[in-house]
């Protein structure tokens, strides 16, 4: 039996970062909003507090903060003529999970696209001729550009106190900062983190050799901050446990530590947890949407009507659920029609350990934060002549590495036995004197004709819905950006003075069992054609028009960078249209 | 893993619940949920002997863990810092049942990329790989793997991290890679968890565990941090010896 409930102006699906700005800012406007969260509620106090929230094992091997597999997985399969099996357990990425989403766990890595990012196909195509790219990249315009979404980037920076050096003011280049970034309207709200040994010594022989280095932006705060919204948040205190960890100090920004004092107080706002959206329903014309249909922890099903839905769940459950909801059309390669699934993509990231003279190098790696660093741009976007290369995209490189937790973190160099006493002395010998960045060269990934999303013919979630199933390998594109990026950066720790360099090259085929970054892109993607794109410039769905799809599905192709500064930026860019156009005028923001 | 506290239980398995009067969605508005004195600390292992492990098989995981990280002068093994009870905790909560993983079949062999893909939880895998391993050494050279020379030992994880050595029953091959991440583990984990006894592991590599304030040492490059290392539950000498 289901429950109906009193309809809502709007449902939200998805309670992190994206639907807690599109919960702000539409009851901002005077909307009746509910906001339906998978998981569970988490905050600080309860969930990950100072004295015991730096748990390697607990939180990092084991995973407790992720949404645990026998909840709901993918499939997976290299190539379409393979059969796609199961992911049983999380390796490649980590599927966020309950109130906060994946801003409770992330590095807070803070980033804007380059402003050519938001233009690619036409940009590269006038750089180098429609030829240079191969046949089967798809990648798009975005329908947005980096002028219009700039206000909103500085909008989640000044909500976030996001810590940084600014490189372009105004179009005036700062020194310090990254030369290459897009025009900012205004400094970052607070100055850079400070950097630790290895991070500074990164910084300086990048500089000996010609390149512009500056620091990450971070979500995780130089200085104690105060938002727009008054919620005040504490300096980081560079305990390095921030990816896989919610941070105990109320120095990383997420949806907990900006927006959810303030939202959950409105009386014009609630959210249910533990409750998931099973589907978004339509109505006969399956041109509108109704609602959503959802279980709660209990099993009992409840109906939520309401006028307009956010779907703002993680990336790849956006696009299961318009496919299982069957709203717009399922994308399929042979034909190379439909949009629902098109453009996936992740991440083309790489590695260089490097170890240095133990009696001459202490870095102390666990003093760090998750996005601390100097970093360069020189090789990221269209920073730099393809031409002789044949490759596009490019990515940031930094030493950027966010701990020293030693089960993940005791690097040993190539050619050491993995255990025994040989083990062990290198591990002793090396732990204070070795570097690994992680995701230390930071590629985009773009996208291609036969990298995509559709649900799985075999395997069920629990609701007996279809999983989704992931088509994914890396092309030869993405291996020579990486082999040319690795190589770059490996000369930088060489001119540190490592001893020994071990450069750790991102290879084919796509491997599901090791982690790269959780930065799943594409899907339900924006643009200008809804042959080829599932929602428009404003995430408006083509389709069902009051229904916006938020979130890094919107992603035409990867970036060289971390994604969530662009989510968010998209995210306060539509509920803007959404304030100013939609309420008074439901119907499409763009006409066809 | 600790046992989960209630409001844990609730959220990770509250599917597996469903009926459960306990597992309860829950309404959030007005002001942000809190609840005094709520928290989820992990659980110490403090009770002795072996919950999983027979005595066997305790006896020759704590000889696995003595050859995967010998002893020496300044630092313990396997054995003595604790990683063979980290292991028996693991094994009896949910990384041994294999409890919050996709469990849905078919299971079907796939590609290395594709992940494991084994109906098979860790807790089976321990208890048929070790009585495999023994009967192995039994049947080559008479002796229990605890009681072979360690020369002898070391050739025995050799093959089977080579895969040249096949246990009966038991892929040999990918149980030496699931001991040999979880004695790892057990060595560098919080000593909470059982292993890491005294902190040995942390003190071996200079690690101060469980320090949550660098700010006085982020801006002195190239100087060893002077502070113990701290766990989730302090330092020994902070607790007061039982009279």
């Amino acid at each position: 039996m289901t429950t109906k409930l009193p309809a809502k102006d709007v449902v939200i699906i998805g309670l992190g970062w994206t639907g807690s700005i599109l919960a702000h800012e539409l009851t901002e406007a005077g909307l009746d909003v509910i906001a339906i969260e998978r998981g569970p509620w988490r905050n600080t106090a309860t969930n990950f507090a100072p004295n015991y929230a730096q748990d390697e094992l607990r939180y990092r091997i084991r995973h407790e903060l992720f949404l645990q597999p026998a909840q709901t997985t993918f499939t997976f399969r290299n190539k379409m003529d393979q059969g796609a099996l199961p992911i049983r357990n999380w390796g490649a990425f980590m599927p966020p999970n309950g109130v906060g989403g994946g801003g409770v766990h992330w590095n807070a890595e803070t980033w804007r696209f380059l402003p050519s990012d938001f233009v690619l196909r036409s940009h590269l195509t006038q750089r180098y001729g429609s030829k240079f790219l191969p046949q089967d990249m798809t990648i798009q315009d975005w329908g947005v550009t980096y002028d219009e979404l700039e206000p909103h980037y500085d909008r989640f920076e000044y909500l976030c106190g996001t810590s940084g050096t600014a490189g372009n003011l105004n179009g005036q280049i700062q020194a310090g900062g990254n030369p290459f970034e897009g025009p900012r309207s205004r400094p970052y709200p607070t100055p850079a983190q400070q950097q630790p040994f290895s991070h500074a010594l990164f910084g300086k022989a990048a500089a000996e050799l010609g390149y512009k280095p500056f620091p990450q932006p971070s979500g995780n705060l130089s200085q104690a901050y105060t938002n727009p919204l008054n919620v005040r948040m504490g300096p980081c205190t560079y305990c390095g446990f921030c990816e896989w960890f919610g941070c105990g100090n109320y120095s990383k920004a997420s949806p907990q530590t900006t927006l959810l004092p303030v939202l959950l107080r409105k009386a014009n706002f609630e959210a249910r947890d533990l409750c998931e959206v099973t589907r978004i329903n339509t109505d006969s014309t399956g041109k509108r949407a109704t609602g959503v249909t959802f279980v709660d922890a209990s099993g009992n099903e409840f109906e939520q009507p309401a006028d307009l839905v956010i779907l703002s769940a993680f990336t790849i459950f956006n696009v299961q659920l318009l496919l299982l909801s069957k709203i717009g059309t399922p994308y399929d390669p042979v034909s190379n029609k439909g949009v629902i699934g098109r453009n996936f993509t992740h991440q083309t990231i790489s590695d260089v350990e490097s170890f240095f003279d133990k009696s001459k190098f202490i870095f102390n790696p666990f003093i760090a934060s998750g996005s601390i660093g100097m970093c360069i741009d020189e090789f990221n976007g269209d920073n730099f002549d393809h031409g002789p290369h044949g490759f596009v995209g490019g990515g940031y490189m930094g030493q950027v590495q966010t701990n020293g937790r030693p089960i993940q973190t005791a690097p040993i160099p190539p050619g050491t036995p993995k255990w025994g006493a040989k083990w062990k002395d290198a591990v002793r010998d090396n732990y204070l004197s070795a570097l690994k960045p992680g995701t230390g060269v930071h590629g985009s990934m773009y996208s291609y004709r036969d990298v995509y999303v559709d649900l799985d013919p075999t395997y069920r979630d629990r609701f007996n819905r279809p999983l989704a199933r992931i088509t994914m390998d890396f092309h030869d594109n993405e291996i020579r950006q990486n082999a040319f990026l690795t190589d770059k950066f490996a000369e930088i720790f060489h001119a540190m003075g490592a001893q020994q360099v071990n450069k750790i090259y991102r290879k084919a085929p796509y491997d599901v069992t090791d982690y790269q970054t959780t930065h799943l892109c594409g899907g339900a993607i924006m643009g200008t054609d809804p042959r080829t794109s599932a929602v428009n410039r404003y995430s408006q769905s083509w389709d069902v028009t009051n229904l916006f799809v938020m979130g890094a599905s919107n992603f035409p192709q990867n970036a060289g960078y971390n994604p969530t500064g662009t989510v968010a930026a998209l995210a306060f860019w539509s509920a803007q249209a959404i304030r100013s156009r939609y309420i008074k005028n439901p119907g499409p923001l763009v006409h066809t | 893993m600790p046992p989960p506290s209630r409001r844990d239980v609730l959220l990770g398995t509250a599917f597996v619940l469903i009926g459960d009067a306990a597992a309860k969605a829950g309404v959030l508005r007005g002001q942000l949920p809190w609840h005094p004195n709520a928290g989820s600390p992990p659980q110490a292992v403090t009770q002795a002997g072996w919950l999983f492990f027979t005595a066997d098989e305790a006896a020759a995981v704590e000889a696995l863990a003595d050859r995967i990280i010998p002893p020496d002068p300044t630092t313990p093994g396997g054995k003595d810092a604790g990683c063979a009870v980290y292991i028996d905790r693991q094994l009896i909560g949910s990384f041994g049942t294999s409890s919050g993983l996709y469990s849905s079949p078919p299971f079907v062999t796939g590609s290395p990329q594709h992940g494991p893909q084994t109906a098979v939880p860790p807790a089976v895998v321990y208890r048929k790989s070790l009585a495999a391993l023994d009967r192995y050494c039994r049947a080559h050279g008479g002796n229990p793997f605890a009681q072979m020379p360690s020369d002898q030992q070391d050739q025995l994880l050799s093959g089977l991290e080579a895969g040249s050595v096949e246990l009966e029953g038991s892929n040999g091959k990918s149980f030496f890679g699931m001991l040999l991440k979880n004695v790892q583990e057990g060595f560098f984990a919080d000593p909470i968890y059982g292993g890491n006894k005294d902190m040995c592991g942390w003190k071996m590599i200079g690690y101060p565990g469980a320090h949550y304030d660098y700010r006085d040492w982020v801006g002195r490059h190239n100087e060893r941090y002077p502070h113990p290392p701290v766990s989730i539950a302090g330092r020994p000498e902070w607790t007061p010896k039982a009279t």
